[in-house]
């Protein structure tokens, strides 16, 4: 199926030399929940901005459902919502006008009842005549979630959704970004929170420095979370190993003196006797051995590390 | 055409307006009026009339443009740097809206803003001082014209702006000065050759004389040659904001 966001080859250089994004290609699948991961000034916002039209690429494309961000703007925004990272609302407007002025910008009629839905389904409707400085900051952020959602996007992009949110909120907005998704909503969300990635998206990918350092389906970062590794210290140093240990997945340190095997912590049976026993065949010693079990935090450290 | 999002902009705009009617009507109507009665009435009657007309009625076209110029001017740079100075332009930014459609609904809202002070200082006026208007048409033209151009000025300085100091230090040290000068108070004759031909520089002079001749058919510079530069200046300005569009200047990183 074809994406409904393709990226490629997209840079951002913001004046007079800082590249904020370096050549990001990534492809977004129609109907998916994709969580973009990064330290504080990855680039996220920036990718996200640039989607939207608040940010001029330097160079690269963006298409969105086939039309182009730039020569084709009007077709692409139309299908998008964005939740800004920043809390900005006007004060004095109520609740009611401010959604309904962001349906009236993304060129669509007035729709009292669709309007309504969304105030209900993020539990504003009680505050529709309020006005917005009189909100607390979570309800002003449902506001904001709720002026996305005026004009029926396709796609939502929310940026850091849950920062300063509490866990009632928090636990809304995940039910709500299902709720989106089953209807065939496509949802793009930034986070700190590994976990939060974990629990809601299809597929994370994960930002640093400006570069797209990975963006795996979450089913297969978890199996490699679920994987471990069994670390055998050597007396002696090996040059190799074994060919009669070809059958395992081991592998040998730079210096020969450590050996690690990869194993399926939750597979029925895990090969470490067999391997044991095997070991003691081709004449191999260790002094220590240990395991270790990698997250999806250590991955992500690991990675970002490795970029620097 | 996005016409459900220039419907939403300039609803927007108005309902700011009427949200504060005190400072956004009540008060320029009234300091304007303090003009009439100061000059039309109490010193007015002292001064000579200038071809034919009371001083005070001489003054009310002028007055008129001046209040519709920094109303329009203030009008249209509130509307367009509020929401880039609180961040929620990001919303404009990210709507399928043109640039076109953005200018229609801000400037739009901002003229017509303008255009019911302008009626309403019009109708006070009436109380003061003997108004007459020989071409109708013509005076609506002028004000039309002016609160369109000038509201586009606001917006222009609206985005330029970088902070709240300079979007209103702006209009007072360039607008002002230019309608003081630009004959509101006085006719150009009076005025020694040199700087009569200074102040055939200043685009004001032009608005005020078109709009004037429009009240008694008295004017300055021909009012023909008063259109053309009114519309020149609206032109020019349509010119500069579709550079600042073009480029994203200061609007877009
Ligand atoms: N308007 C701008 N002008 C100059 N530099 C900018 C601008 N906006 C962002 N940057 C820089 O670009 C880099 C990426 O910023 P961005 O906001 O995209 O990061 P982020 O991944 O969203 O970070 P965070 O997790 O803190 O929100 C940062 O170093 C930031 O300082
Ligand atoms: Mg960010």
């Amino acid at each position: 199926m074809q994406p409904i966001i393709s990226i490629s080859g997209l840079s951002k250089t913001y004046s007079p030399d800082f590249v904020a994004l370096r050549h990001l290609d990534l492809e977004i699948r129609r109907g998916e929940i994709l969580a973009l991961l990064g330290p504080n000034g990855a680039g996220k916002t920036t990718l996200i901005s640039i989607v939207c039209g608040i940010v001029n690429p330097s160079s690269g494309t963006v298409t969105v459902d086939g039309h182009d961000i730039i020569s084709d703007y009007r077709a692409a925004r139309s299908m998008i919502g964005l939740v800004p990272q920043e809390l900005t609302t006007d004060a004095f407007e109520t609740v009611w006008a401010t959604v309904s002025h962001s349906r009236g910008l993304f060129g669509l009629r007035p729709n009292p009842a669709h309007i309504e839905k969304v105030l209900r389904d993020l539990t504003l409707w009680d505050k529709r005549d309020s006005k917005i400085m009189q909100l607390s900051g979570g309800m002003k952020r449902r506001v904001m979630i709720a002026k996305a959602l005026s004009h029926e996007p396709q796609i939502l992009f929310l940026d850091e959704p849950t920062a300063g949110v509490d866990v009632e909120l928090r636990k809304d907005m995940w039910a709500m970004v299902r709720r989106l998704r089953s209807s065939g909503v496509t949802i793009i969300l930034t986070t700190h929170y590994i976990a939060e990635a974990e629990e809601m998206a299809d597929r994370i990918g994960v930002i640093h420095k400006g570069e797209l350092v990975l963006v795996e389906e979450k089913a297969e970062l978890m199996r490699k979370l679920g994987s471990k590794q069994l670390i055998l210290e050597l007396p002696d140093r090996l040059d190799a190993i074994p060919a009669d240990l070809a059958a395992y997945q081991l592998s040998l340190s730079g210096d020969g003196t450590a050996m690690t095997y990869t194993y399926d912590a939750q597979g029925e049976r895990t090969g470490i006797s067999a391997l044991l026993q095997d070991l003691a065949r081709s004449g191999i010693q260790f002094k220590d051995l240990q395991t270790t079990q990698s997250s999806l935090e250590e991955i992500f450290v690991d990675l970002v590390r490795d970029g620097q | 055409m996005n016409f459900e999002a220039i419907k939403a902009i300039y609803r927007f705009e108005m309902a700011r307006t009427f949200r504060t009617p005190l400072q956004s009507i009540i008060s320029p109507v009234i300091s304007t009026s303090l003009y009439f009665i100061v000059f039309g009435a109490a010193i007015g009657s002292r001064i000579t009339e200038i071809e034919g007309v009371s001083y005070g009625a001489f003054i009310v076209p002028g007055l008129i443009m001046l209040m519709i110029l920094t109303q329009s001017v203030s009008n249209g740079s509130f509307g367009i740097f509020f929401p880039k100075f609180l961040g929620t332009i990001y919303e404009l930014l990210s709507a399928p809206v043109s640039y076109l459609e953005i200018i229609i609904g801000y400037v739009g809202a901002a003229a017509t803003k303008s255009l019911i002070l302008g009626v309403l200082v019009l109708a006070t006026a009436g109380f003061f001082v003997p108004l007459r208007v020989d071409h109708p048409v013509w005076m609506l033209l002028f004000l039309v014209l002016t609160a369109v151009t000038f509201s586009l000025v606001g917006f222009i300085i609206g985005i330029l702006a970088k902070g709240m100091e300079q979007l209103q230090t702006v209009p007072l040290l360039i607008i002002t000065p230019l309608t003081f000068l630009g004959g509101t108070f006085y006719s150009l004759s009076v005025l020694p050759p040199f700087w009569h031909a200074v102040s055939l520089f200043n685009p004001v002079v032009y608005l005020i004389s078109g709009f004037r001749w429009s009240f008694y058919g008295i004017a300055d510079v021909n009012v023909a040659v008063s259109l053309g530069m009114t519309i020149a200046f609206l032109l020019a300005c349509l010119v500069i904001v579709a550079w600042i569009f073009r480029t994203g200047y200061r609007l877009k990183a």
